[in-house]
Order: C-alpha cells, then structure tokens, then sequence
C-alpha cells in the first residue's frame, strides 16, 4: 500500500464520490482540527525559540571569542615597563590582530560603577589592562606561556571561563528547541492514529460494504487518509498562522540590550520555516493513517 | 466460472463444511438449500473469497484464491454480484448512491454511467426512492436495490443469501422475477434459501439445478425438490 506519486496527486485532488463513503464526522473532526492547530501553535514557539536561542549562542560566541583581557599586576614602579614588554610580545604574537593598553581615565571609568566618579587610580595597586582583539590562530596556551617566560606580571584571560557555560547554555537552549518540535510532531503523530483508528474501529460495517462491492483495500485506506490528512493540514495552517501573529507581538529587544526574552522571533528567511509545519504535519498524519488503515484492513477479514 | 473441488470449511474448531465439489458453469439457475446453520452461508462466502477454505481448492474465474492477495479478490468481486438477507448499505448514503457504489469504488462515477443507473432503478422499480436514505425505505425496497447494486457492474455471476427472507409472499415473488430475469440474460444466478415454496415455484419460470446441504456435505438435490 506504498503511495505512488500519482496516488498523492490523487490524494491531494480529491475525489468527491469517493470522499462520501465514509460517514461525515463532526465532532471527532473538530477534535483532530483543534489539536492540529494547538499542536502546530507550540511548534511555532519551540521553533521560535530555538532559532533565538541558535542565534544567542552564535553571537556570544562569536563576540567572546574575538577578545582577551591582559592584566599586567605589578608593583606601580614596574608597571610601565610590563606593560611595554607585553605589547611588544603581543605584536609579535600569531591571532592577535590588536593590543591596546586603556588609559587610566578608561579604567576609572569601569571602576566608576562599584568606587565613584573621582577614584584615584595612582594610589590603589590597580592593574593595568591591555585590550586584545584576536582572530582565528590564536593560541591563549602558547601565549600564556610565553608570557610567563618574559612578563613575569602578566596574566591573561580569553573569557574562556564563563564564555563556555554561556555558548553551551545557548546551544542546548537551540536543541531542546527541536527536541520539543520533535516530540509535537510524534504528539500529533500519536493524535492522527487514535482519532484514525477510532474512525476505522467506528466505520467497520462502512468497510464491509465498501468490501462486498470490490473496493479495494487502497481505496478504502485513501478515502481515511485523505480525511485526517486535509483536517491536519487545515489545523495545523490555521495553528501556525496564529502561532506567527503571536511571535510578531512579542516584544523585541534593542541592540544595545539583546536578551533572550526578548529575541524570541524569527529574522528573514527564518519566517518561512513555520510555513513547513502544516506540510510536516499533513505528512506525518498522511503516513500515521495509512499505517493505521493497513494495521486495520489486515485485521478485518 | 467458480469451481470448488474437494472443500471443506472448519471454524472455531469445528467442521462445517466437509470434502464437497462443486463447479458453477456459465448460464444455469441454481438453488443451494438446507436447514438455518447448515452452512448456506459459508459456502456463499467461500464462492466470493470472503472465506478461504481449510481444505481444497477454490477457484474464482480460474484464479486459485489461495494466490490471491485482498486486493486481488476486491478485483473479482467486481464480477461477481452478491445479495445478503441482512441487506448491507452506506446508511448515510441516498439509495442512488449506493446502487451506484461498485462503479464508484472501481471508478466509474455513477454520474458518468447515469442512464445505466436510472434504468437498473426503474428496473427495480425504485426511481422514485432514488433520494430516499436506507433506513427510510421498506425491507423489499431494501432489497431490490441491494439487487439492483449487486447487478450494475454486469456481473458474471449473482449470488444471492436468503434475499427473500424478511420480505413478504408477493415481494419475493418479485425478487424472484428480476433474478430469473438476470439469468435469461445470461448470468448464472445461485440463491441461498431454506424456503422449498420458493424453489417451486421457480422451477415454475426456469430450469433450475438445485444443490443441498446435508451432513456438512453439498450435493445435487433429489427429484423431490
């Protein structure tokens, strides 16, 4: 009972006799109709989310992972002449693309937050930080080690230590994204076999008949299949068409204060990816019926 | 046509039908007779594939039936038409429709073969209860129109179970009629019936060969019937 290319040509087109056999249901349609659209709203969401979250992690990573902090901790007498050596270093130094020591009055300006306006960086042992921009080769391991070697005071941080945690969050963010699309797609898998199933169970005298008079076994499967598929593509179509007005309402975040509850949504091309879902879950209801029908019909003598 | 050669039929682990031979040629009128539970029914169902034999052979139009797969004997059954007692309609269905219905699923629309269908409902006298639904209409109009359905794909063969036993005298004399009908015009026709008065008197209208089952076995009936 392999469907053909022309038979989901003729699925699709539909045939008005043949669709009359099976006794119109109302309430278990509307029953199929609300779930599909349900289940294709919370798809919406977990897309959404997941392509917010892919897009999180992309950037942290991407924003982190050019820069590095060098801190020079030396006695203030010392700290000039550090400072020099591990610029000359960093000149030198394959995937550093930049090095810049900040001045003092922009180190008291990150300091202002926690010590005030008027902080007097002469008379606190405040280290001195030199600004990296890297780019791809750079070798933190290798340059902490040569550093080590000639700038005694210098200590360098890649951000490393909470980059990772903060991708990794992101990522995984991504991936129960499509886990949870996932498992609604098997959800209204699991939902077009029941309600398949019991139409199957509820129209056996149907069957019968259909039977007696020669229908065969394809015919009898595609006058179901064709019914829970179009009832799943409508759903889910009506379900995505709110679920996408619902993501537009959302409220978006600005440039200078990207979060992630507030990055939910789709960019360009991202928009079309809902529009898959009423395919995917005509699909899934097409094969999750026509295993059911040939479950059925087997059993059926 | 249909040939059955050494069957017997057990069910539930009992035997019901047991090594009989059978063969139902082009052209003649049968009867198959017994008493109710002698097996009528399950010797009707081996003759359309809607029962497989535990033992010998059934063959429908030379085809083995063991060999054939569902969709195979749905084939076949589009030349052999068939009319049950408990008449079997699409409720929801008006009774044009489900005249119509082997066309239908075999995808010949109804509405392309119209005329056809008009005059198999004026043939069965029931052109006025084309819109009528089933549970709507009397028990003879039931079955005329099962009758009509199981004749509007030109069958080669019509069996029909007990077709008259929920209708009156004077209707199964009708029933009787068109069925006598249908083998003049060369279908070999096979009625399931215990009701002997209805043998008579269609050996009255056609020579008709009539088969009975007695001790699980199907075999020519005697000059008495």
């Amino acid at each position: 009972m392999t469907l053909t290319l022309a038979q989901m040509r003729a699925l699709l087109a539909g045939d008005r006799q043949a669709d009359r056999v099976v006794p119109p249901t109302g309430f278990t349609a509307q029953l199929t109709l609300f779930a599909a659209g349900a289940m294709a709203f919370l798809a919406v969401f977990a897309l959404a989310l997941s392509l917010a979250a892919g897009r999180l992690a992309d950037r942290w990573g991407a924003e982190l992972a050019q820069t590095a902090t060098l801190r020079i901790v030396a006695p203030a007498d010392q700290r000039a002449e550090q400072t020099a050596a591990a610029l000359a270093v960093l000149e030198t130094t394959p995937g550093v693309a930049a090095a810049r020591a900040l001045s003092d009055a922009e180190q008291a300006a990150l300091l202002a937050p926690w010590f005030g306006a008027e902080l007097p960086l002469d008379a606190l042992p405040v280290p001195r930080l030199i600004e990296m921009e890297t780019e791809r080769g750079f070798d933190p391991t290798g340059l902490s080690l040569r550093l080590a070697a000639e700038v005694p005071g210098a200590v360098l941080d890649d951000h490393g230590r909470w980059r990772g945690p903060l991708v990794s969050a992101a990522s995984r963010l991504r991936v129960l994204g499509w886990v949870v699309a996932t498992l609604i797609v098997a959800a209204v898998a699991a939902m077009v076999t029941l309600a398949a199933n019991a139409a199957l169970a509820a129209n056996a005298q149907v069957i019968a008949v259909l039977r007696l008079v020669g229908a065969t076994d394809s015919y009898i499967a595609n006058a179901f299949v064709r019914r829970f598929t179009l009832r799943a593509l409508s759903g889910a179509a009506v379900g995505v068409v709110a679920g996408l007005i619902a993501v537009w309402l959302m409220p978006t975040g600005s440039a200078e204060a990207p979060g992630l509850l507030t990055g939910i949504g789709f960019q360009g091309v991202g928009w079309l990816v809902p529009l898959l879902i009423p395919l995917i879950a005509a699909l899934v209801a097409l094969i999750a019926t026509q295993t059911a029908a040939r479950r059925a019909l087997g059993g059926l003598s | 046509m249909i040939e059955l050669e050494n069957v017997a039929y057990s069910s539930g682990g009992g035997l019901l039908l047991a090594d009989f031979s059978v063969i139902l040629a082009p052209g003649p009128f049968h009867f198959l007779t017994g008493p109710s539970g002698a097996g009528k029914t399950t010797f009707l169902k081996l003759c359309y594939g809607a029962l497989l034999p535990t033992a010998g052979h059934v063959r429908l139009f030379e085809a083995d039936v063991r060999g054939l797969g569902r969709d195979d004997v749905a084939l076949i059954r589009r030349r052999i038409g068939v009319v049950h007692q408990d008449v079997q309609f699409l409720d929801h269905l008006p009774v044009a429709d489900n005249i119509g219905l082997p066309l239908t699923v075999s995808g010949r629309h109804a509405d392309a073969a119209g005329s056809d269908l008009g005059e198999l409902m004026g043939w069965v006298g029931l052109e006025a209860r084309a819109a009528a639904l089933p549970p709507e209409r009397s028990g003879g109009e039931r079955q005329r129109a099962a009758l009509a359905r199981a004749v509007i794909m030109s069958p080669e063969v019509v069996l029909a179970d007990e077709p008259t036993g929920n209708v009156d005298w004077d209707m199964s004399q009708r029933l009787l009629t068109l069925l006598v009908e249908l083998n003049r015009m060369g279908k070999t026709v096979l009625i399931a019936t215990h009701e002997l008065s209805l043998i008579r008197a269609a050996k009255a209208q056609v020579q008709a060969r009539v088969l009975r089952i007695a001790n699980r076995r199907v075999q020519l009936a005697g000059a008495d019937l």
